[in-house]
């Protein structure tokens, strides 16, 4: 695909960024700060813009002032009282607002998180075992389970048995944090690939169309 | 003979070695695939191949909901695979519903989607919607369980959903076949928790490398059908469709640092040790 000047000139922009910000590990620097700032300055602003459209604009202006549907003024009343918090005096008003976002939120989120995080997976954990390579790994998935919880069960010393499935616990634990560990550089050296792959980019297609 | 002062023992120094010699050597390690290319192979695991078989099993006309939850500072990672799995559902013929619940990816999601469409020969409100940003993603997701018009009376560009012809069949999660969220963030298990939970929709995920081994016991307990992890499951993904893109472009890349990273490792451990053996020994002759 051919390149245009205007597209060289935003990734220029963008490439300029990316070395501001890298210059950062040789130590701060007055580049850093300034394409810190305009990064921050550009985030608020397209958030800032966002909210308004897709919250106010959206679920106030709209239903209230164009189609007056009039019960969306509670919900309302209910934001604007969450403002009150800044009123040292009058902040005690934004507790019915709250009271409502908690009651919600408990009603609704509790029941379903011990569902996904508990039952369900306790149900994942309980199945018949297969004879085949899957099954072994789910058997072993079981007893890495088994182990891990035992770790954390205090109300004995980790002697004996205990103390055998509680080390294989500490061992489970640490090759999943191994694993985790390694998602986590794997994920971080992406981001820099990618802006490796970028730069890269951006040399050949300046190069093309200078040379 | 004098002891030789702490600080110039080799262990002392590799453990207080200047950083920026680690990132000199880290850069030079990820510049090197691009003088010398060189490809990584790649095995394809369980979890995203089962991905690529549901959409493959995807008829003409049947409804998918794909859910771009990221923003630019994990495009590098979600990019790819969002790229090829819109792509193999457009060319199975599709109708894809996009949502994009982060709030600095719309317009990111949108660039993605305008740019595939197009290569695809795909038009906007027949063959895909994109519904756009609603605030406070947990809320969103329970609200389209009704119907998606509740927290999207108009999609992004505006035009009420109402009036987009192949949303007329399409109400909520029980007209889509699945859910498959490219997820950042904690989104992921919001999908998980209202999606799947409380709707029973189908949901699989594409998540950041970092996240991936948080989302590994939803899919032993089966909540979750399918799970992309980071930039390695992108490659994978990418050769399942056999069309090379960024994910398989940046495993050389991958190779190289993680192999960097694994010597230096080593090397650290091995001079961790031999200091607090002589710790262990000096403490041993006072």
């Amino acid at each position: 695909m051919e390149v245009t000047w205007g597209t060289l000139a935003w990734q220029t922009l963008a490439a300029f960024a990316t070395l501001a910000i890298f210059s950062f590990l040789i130590g701060d620097n007055p580049l850093y700060k300034f394409v810190e700032r305009l990064w921050v300055g550009v985030t608020t602003g397209y958030w800032t813009m966002l909210l308004f459209w897709t919250s106010f604009w959206d679920k106030v202006w709209v239903p209230v002032m164009q189609q007056h549907q009039w019960h969306y003024l509670i919900p309302v009343a209910l934001g604007v009282l969450m403002w009150f918090r800044l009123s040292p005096r009058r902040g005690w008003l934004s507790r019915y607002a709250l009271a409502f976002y908690i009651g919600i939120s408990t009603g609704v989120f509790i029941p379903l998180a011990f569902k996904t995080g508990v039952f369900l997976q306790v149900e994942g954990a309980i199945r018949p075992v297969t004879a085949d390579m899957v099954g072994l790994n789910f058997l072993l998935a079981l007893l890495g389970l088994i182990c891990s919880l035992s770790y954390f069960f205090f109300s004995r010393h980790h002697t004996g048995l205990l103390g055998v499935t509680s080390r294989i616990g500490i061992i489970t634990l640490m090759v999943g944090f191994g694993a985790g560990f390694g998602l986590t550089v794997m994920g971080r050296v992406a981001l820099l690939v990618q802006r490796v792959i970028f730069l890269r980019d951006y040399v050949t297609n300046l190069a093309g169309k200078i040379f | 003979m004098e002891a030789r002062p702490e600080a110039t023992r080799w262990y002392d120094r590799l453990l207080s070695v200047d950083r920026r010699w680690i990132y000199l050597i880290l850069a030079i390690a990820v510049l090197l695939p691009t003088v010398i290319p060189f490809s990584v192979p790649t095995g394809i695991s369980n979890e995203v191949r089962s991905v690529y078989n549901f959409i493959e099993g995807l008829e003409p006309g049947d409804n998918l909901f794909l859910a771009i939850d990221y923003d630019p500072s994990t495009l590098a990672e979600l990019h790819p695979m969002t790229e090829a799995i819109l792509r193999q559902a457009f060319q199975r013929g599709a109708r894809v519903v996009i949502t994009s619940l982060s709030q600095f990816g719309p317009a990111m999601a949108e660039e993605l989607i305008a740019r595939v469409a197009q290569e695809e020969g795909k038009q906007r409100n027949i063959d895909y919607t994109f519904l756009g940003y609603k605030p406070y993603p947990g809320i969103t997701i329970l609200a389209m369980g009704s119907d998606f018009r509740v927290p999207f009376p108009t999609d992004y560009y505006g035009t009420p959903v109402d009036s987009i012809p192949m949303m007329q069949d399409i109400h909520n999660y029980r007209n889509v076949k699945a859910v498959i969220s490219f997820a950042g963030g904690n989104v992921a298990d919001m999908w998980i928790q209202y999606g799947n939970a409380k709707y029973g929709v189908p949901v699989a995920l594409g998540v950041t490398g970092v996240m991936a081994s948080d989302y590994y016991p939803y899919l032993q307990s089966r909540q979750i059908f399918g799970l992309i992890p980071g930039m390695k499951g992108a490659a994978e993904y990418e050769m399942l469709v056999e069309r090379r893109g960024q994910g398989s472009r940046g495993m050389p890349y991958q190779m190289s640092t993680h192999l960097v990273i694994l010597v230096f490792m080593v090397i650290t451990n091995i001079a961790y040790v031999a200091q607090r053996r002589a710790r262990r020994r000096a403490a041993g002759a006072r």
